[in-house]
C-alpha cells in the first residue's frame, strides 16, 4: 500500500507544517471573521432569510478561495522538485485535497458559529441539515479548488487567475448547495434533501476522479 | 478539409432555413405565435457550440497524449468559434425572451446556466493567455478544458431539468418534440440544425488554417 503511507505522510508533514506557522488558519480565520464583521455593521439586521443564507455562502466561497489558493501557490520551486522525487502525484493530489477539507471544515465550523452568534435572527431551525449543507460545501470547494490552484499555479499570474478559473466551474456546485442550505433554512424535512445531497455527492466524485486523471500530466514539469 | 461539397451543402441549409422560416406556415401556440420561428435559429446555434466543444475537448485530451502542436491550434480554433456560436446562442434566446417571456434576461436556469458555461469558455481563453511558454501552455489548457467540458455537459443538461424553469422541455413544461413540432416545423428544424453545424464546422476550419499559416510566416 505505498499510496496509502505517501498520503498519510504527506497529510502529517502538511497538518505539521501548517501548526508550526499557522499561516493558512490564521489568514482565512481573519479573514472571515472581519468580513462577516463588516456585513454585520453595514446591514445591521438582515430582513429576508434568503438574503442571510445567501451572505453566508459569498462569505463562505471566498474565505474557501483564499485558504485552498494557499495551498499550491505558497510551494516553493525548490521543495517541489523535491516532492516530485519522492511521491506519486496521486498521493500528493490526495493529500493535498484531504488537507484542505480538514482544513475547511475547522473554519467553516468556527465562522458559522460566529455568522449564527451575529446574525442570530435567522437560525435556521433543521440546524443539523445545514451544518450537513456546510460540510458538504467544504468538501466540494476544497476538491474543486484544489485541482484549480494545481492549474493556476502552474501559470504565471497566480491568485487572479485562481479566481477567474474557479468561479465558472464552481457555480453550479454553488447553486446545489445554496438549494441544500434553503431547505434548511425553511425548516423542510429530510426527505426533500436526499436528491440535492446525492447531486453534491456525485459531482464531488465527478471532480475527483478527473482531477486524479489530469494531475500526473500536470505535475510532469 | 479543402473539398467544397459540405461547404455549399452547409450554405444552401441555411439559406433555405433562413427562407422557408419565415415563409412555411407554423403551429399558432399560445404565448409564442410566430416567434416559434426562432426555434430555427437559437437551438442550432446551440448544437453547433456544443459540436465545436465537444471536438475542442477531442484535440485536447489527443493534444495531452501526442504533445502535437496542431492539436493544440484545433482545440483552441474550435473553442473560440464554440464561443462565437454561444453569443449568437444568448443573443438570439434573448431577443426571443424579450417577446415572449416580457425581458431580454429574465431569471431562467438554463439562460443563467448558458451564460455561465460561455464564462468557463472565456477563462479558458485567459488561461492561455496568461501562459506565455508554448508547450507548458498546451498541456495546462488541455487538462482545463477536459476540467470544464463535463461541467458545461452538468450546467447545460442537468442542472436545468432539477429546477423551474421558463425553458420548454425544463422544469415541468412540456418539450417541443412532443406535439408541437409538427411536419412542417421539422422539414425547416433539421436541416437547420445540420446547416448551422457545418458552416459552425467551417468557421472553425478557416480559423484553424489561417493559424497555421500564421505560425508558418512567423517561424
Amino acid at each position: 500500500m505505498q499510496l496509502l503511507h505517501q498520503v498519510k505522510y504527506l497529510i502529517r508533514k502538511e497538518l505539521l507544517l501548517e501548526w508550526r506557522s499557522k499561516y493558512a488558519i490564521n489568514g482565512v480565520l481573519l479573514y472571515v471573521v472581519s468580513t462577516i464583521f463588516t456585513c454585520y455593521l453595514s446591514f445591521i439586521s438582515l430582513n429576508d432569510k434568503l438574503a442571510w443564507n445567501a451572505l453566508f455562502w459569498i462569505i463562505m466561497l471566498f474565505a474557501s478561495i483564499n485558504g485552498v489558493s494557499k495551498s499550491f501557490l505558497q510551494e516553493t520551486k525548490g521543495r517541489q522538485l523535491y516532492s516530485y522525487i519522492l511521491a506519486s502525484p496521486s498521493a500528493i493530489l490526495i493529500s493535498k485535497t484531504i488537507y484542505n477539507v480538514l482544513l475547511m471544515l475547522m473554519l467553516t465550523t468556527i465562522a458559522l458559529g460566529f455568522y449564527l452568534l451575529v446574525f442570530d435572527t435567522f437560525s435556521p431551525p433543521d440546524l443539523l441539515m445545514y451544518y450537513v449543507a456546510v460540510i458538504l460545501g467544504s468538501i466540494s470547494f476544497s476538491t474543486v479548488f484544489t485541482m484549480v490552484s494545481a492549474i493556476a499555479s502552474k501559470a504565471g499570474n497566480g491568485g487572479m487567475l485562481m479566481a477567474i478559473l474557479s468561479f465558472p466551474i464552481i457555480i453550479p456546485v454553488l447553486i446545489l448547495l445554496i438549494k441544500l442550505a434553503k431547505n434548511a433554512v425553511d425548516g423542510l424535512p429530510w426527505e426533500n434533501s436526499w436528491d440535492d445531497i446525492g447531486m453534491v455527492l456525485v459531482v464531488n466524485v465527478l471532480v475527483v476522479s478527473v482531477s486524479l486523471l489530469l494531475f500526473p500530466y500536470l505535475w510532469r514539469d | 478539409m479543402n473539398k467544397t461539397w459540405w461547404k455549399i451543402l452547409a450554405s444552401v441549409l441555411v439559406v433555405y432555413t433562413a427562407v422557408a422560416g419565415l415563409l412555411l406556415k407554423v403551429p399558432h401556440l399560445a404565448i409564442l405565435n410566430e416567434t416559434i420561428r426562432n426555434l430555427y435559429f437559437h437551438v442550432p446555434m446551440w448544437f453547433a457550440m456544443i459540436v465545436l466543444f465537444s471536438i475542442s475537448v477531442f484535440y485536447s485530451v489527443r493534444s495531452l497524449l501526442t504533445q502535437d502542436r496542431n492539436d493544440d491550434i484545433r482545440a483552441v480554433e474550435s473553442v473560440n468559434a464554440g464561443i462565437i456560436f454561444g453569443l449568437l446562442g444568448l443573443l438570439t434566446g434573448a431577443i426571443w425572451a424579450k417577446y415572449t417571456w416580457g425581458q431580454f434576461w429574465s431569471f431562467d436556469p438554463k439562460q443563467n446556466f448558458a451564460a455561465i458555461s460561455i464564462l468557463l469558455y472565456f477563462a479558458y481563453s485567459v488561461l492561455r493567455n496568461a501562459i506565455d511558454e508554448e508547450q507548458k501552455r498546451a498541456k495546462i489548457s488541455a487538462i482545463y478544458n477536459i476540467f470544464a467540458f463535463p461541467m458545461m455537459v452538468v450546467l447545460l443538461f442537468v442542472l436545468p431539468r432539477l429546477q423551474d424553469s421558463l425553458h420548454p422541455g425544463n422544469g415541468g413544461n412540456p418539450g417541443f418534440n412532443s406535439y408541437d413540432l409538427d411536419r412542417n416545423m421539422r422539414l425547416v428544424f433539421y436541416p437547420a440544425c445540420l446547416g448551422w453545424i457545418l458552416i459552425g464546422y467551417w468557421v472553425y476550419t478557416i480559423r484553424f488554417r489561417i493559424r497555421l499559416l500564421e505560425n508558418k510566416q512567423n517561424s
